[in-house]
């Protein structure tokens, strides 16, 4: 998972919240779960974003974690 | 004792160019143990066994490899540390810790003293599955607490017969009564595992070798095994050898020395699968000689693992082969994690197919497959099954092609 | 005689809010079932369900307060404090607005731990956010046995809709669990 973003897969459930709100950054699998695109690092200008994501997923999957 | 024997004794083939340290000491009773090996090498004080171990070059024998005095260093700064000695050997093709907690319970124990003694832990655990095993290392336990052998009590903890019983944050769900199953990996166990307590889990192999380094000392432990990767280890070799078992044997042994060990093979073989079931095969035509360690290995892509050496007959299907491994690590998914519980099962069908009839875009769904789970998952258990598929689409390249084309190797048409 | 606001003024107003207050929960359950679908619901983004989800609960809540706020003030539906918490001892029809009582320290309870679930973790989080499937049937009962019988039909109407509603999001939801229960086989596999 992308260094600052980590998912706590045993409490994803593939709702897809933040693949949306981190469209930059994340898509989907065949099967719905969250996979980075691209480079592992969430840059500055979408730090604000990533938090959004991290405080709206139904499962309080999402984590930032300092890189 | 304050301080390791000066003048090792030569006991029970511990000694000498065919050393085996620890299946040499091998001990009935206590008072078999106590002949063999003496007391246990008490060094008062924690953290002074760190730097032997460190100067002897122990790494993890659970398969990580992992440097073990950095283990150990690492929890010596805990408050109120928590010791598991983790036995629950959950791969099908290893029976190595199982052989030596039944026949060395006591050179395991003394290990997990030590190691208590080193990291000022005030209680142990040994996790182990049910079975001869678990009942050896409790009777071992009833001895040593009638006899206060033993300073940190050990309790017994029963472990399931699923494969991602061993993995660590498994055994400390496991030690505080949950379910063996992964966790995230929020906060290295080493700083809070069980009961949020600094936890070291270490393989029995590894506190076996840590026993025999603190009695004989570093020097004595690096005079077999490689520059880099000094000692024994014990690996279980199975499949086409003539008696397969546990055998202890030196790092950096050339494989085909390892097969004449368990008498050497009773068919020609095609491959051999090292590391276990999350390893990789070493095809025997360029292989032959690779010597069994983490150098000599890397060029081949594989790693000694956890020891197992399964050798696969020529007249087997290599492909149909792996089908059934990556079957069975699929059933073993703990279904936590969607792209485990969902692309295992993925990866075993796609595999199925190319071990039969397979189109031909089936290897290269397969490698898509093998790409999507890496590194997604609370566990290992995923990036552990993509290098296994990678390294069975290496190994078997030709049966590959043999498939693709209708044919099969194992079966004349 | 209250002053200010006529007794009459406040009935009104609490069964209003009553009833705002009611559609407001049947908007969040029906949001909050279809989240765990796998597709989204259309024309709706997911972050955008999750959102409103949360605005429509915190907004009854709101109409909740001033629902019950006013009734405790009119004499007439001689509601007391007591009456918020404990249920089934009011003097106006006590079952029907014990059931009301019930669902609201439910959704009470369910709106506080939700606003503080990252602090909560998700086991304690979910363990209550389930009483949800408790909490909105009492609401529901409670606005059909409570309401004055003047206008009675009207608010039948309302709560069919509501019943409506959450039934084709649970609807939805399951024949989303079961299309996935077949992976999409072209995505995956050759």
């Amino acid at each position: 998972m992308s260094a600052g973003l980590h998912v706590d897969w045993t409490a994803c459930a593939g709702r897809g919240v933040c693949v949306e709100l981190l469209p930059e950054l994340l898509e989907r699998d065949p099967w719905g779960y969250p996979m980075p695109r691209g480079g592992p690092v969430v840059p500055d200008e979408l730090e604000p974003h990533a938090r959004r994501a991290v405080a709206l997923c139904p499962r309080m999957a999402l984590h930032l974690r300092p890189s | 004792m304050t301080s390791t024997i000066a003048h090792p004794v030569v006991a029970g083939g511990v000694e000498g160019p065919t050393a085996r340290p620890l299946l040499g000491a091998a001990a009935a009773d206590l008072a078999e143990h106590r002949r063999i090996s003496g007391p246990i090498p008490w060094r008062d004080g924690p953290g002074r066994l760190v730097a032997d171990v460190q100067d002897a070059g122990l790494t993890g024998r659970g398969g990580a490899g992992f440097p073990t005095w950095r283990k150990l260093a690492a929890m010596a700064t805990g408050a109120d540390p928590v010791l598991v000695a983790n036995a629950a050997e959950g791969e099908p093709a290893s029976a190595k810790d199982a052989t030596l907690l039944t026949r060395c319970p006591h050179l395991v124990l003394d290990g997990v003293q030590l190691a208590a003694e080193a990291t000022g832990a005030g209680s142990a655990y040994l996790y182990a599955k049910p079975g001869p095993a678990a009942d050896a290392a409790r009777f071992a336990l009833a001895q040593r607490r009638a006899q206060a052998w033993d300073r940190v009590p050990v309790a017994v903890v029963e472990a399931p017969l699923t494969f991602l019983a061993g993995e660590e944050s498994a055994v400390v769900a496991a030690t505080e009564g949950r379910r063996a199953v992964p966790r995230d990996k929020a906060r290295p166990v080493y700083r809070s595992g069980v009961r949020g307590r600094p936890t070291l889990v270490q393989n029995v192999e590894t506190l076996a070798h840590l026993a025999q380094i603190a009695r004989y000392g570093a020097r004595w432990f690096r005079r077999t095994g490689t520059q880099d990767e000094p000692g024994t280890l014990l690996a279980t070799i199975t499949g086409a050898v003539t008696a397969p078992g546990v055998y202890e044997l030196p790092h950096g042994l050339p494989l085909s020395a390892a097969l004449e060990l368990a008498g050497g093979a009773d068919a020609p073989v095609q491959a051999v699968l090292v590391g276990g079931y999350h390893g990789g095969w070493l095809p025997m035509a360029t292989a032959r000689h690779a010597p069994l360690s983490r150098e000599g290995l890397r060029p081949y892509g594989c790693a000694p693992g956890a020891g197992v050496i399964m050798a696969l007959p020529r007249s087997a299907c290599g492909l149909r082969a792996a089908a059934g491994i990556v079957g069975y690590l699929a059933g073993q998914s703990a279904r936590q994690c969607g792209p485990c519980r969902n692309g295992l099962p993925a990866m075993a069908a796609s595999l199925g197919r190319l071990a039969g009839s397979p189109g031909p875009d089936q290897p290269a769904a397969l490698r898509r497959l093998a790409d999507l789970v890496d590194g997604r998952g609370a566990c290992h258990h995923p990036d552990g099954t993509a290098r296994f598929v990678r390294s069975s689409l290496l190994a078997f390249e030709a049966e590959v092609g043999l498939h693709l084309h209708g044919r099969c190797s194992a079966s004349p048409r | 005689m209250s002053t200010g606001l006529s007794s009459e003024a406040l009935w009104y107003l609490g069964r209003g809010t009553g009833v705002v207050a009611l559609v407001l929960l049947t908007v969040t359950v029906g949001l909050g079932v279809a989240t765990g679908a796998g597709r989204p619901l259309p024309a709706l983004p997911r972050s955008a369900v999750v959102l409103v989800h949360r605005n429509a609960s915190l907004l009854a809540v709101s109409f909740l307060a001033v629902h019950v706020g006013s009734l405790l003030f009119d004499p007439y539906a001689q509601l007391r404090v007591v009456d918020l918490v404990l249920p089934f001892g009011g003097a106006y029809r006590p079952l029907w607005l014990g059931l009301g009582t019930a669902a609201l320290d439910l959704i009470l309870a369910i709106v506080v731990t939700s606003l503080a679930r990252h602090r909560l973790g998700l086991r304690a989080w979910r363990a209550v956010h389930w009483l949800t499937y408790a909490a909105w049937p009492l609401a529901v009962l409670h606005a059909v046995g409570t309401g004055s019988d003047a206008g009675s039909l009207w608010l039948r109407v309302v709560a069919a809709g509501c019943v409506l509603t959450v039934a084709m999001s649970l609807a939805w939801r399951h024949q989303q669990s079961t299309a996935a229960a077949r992976p999409a086989r072209s995505e995956v596999a050759a």
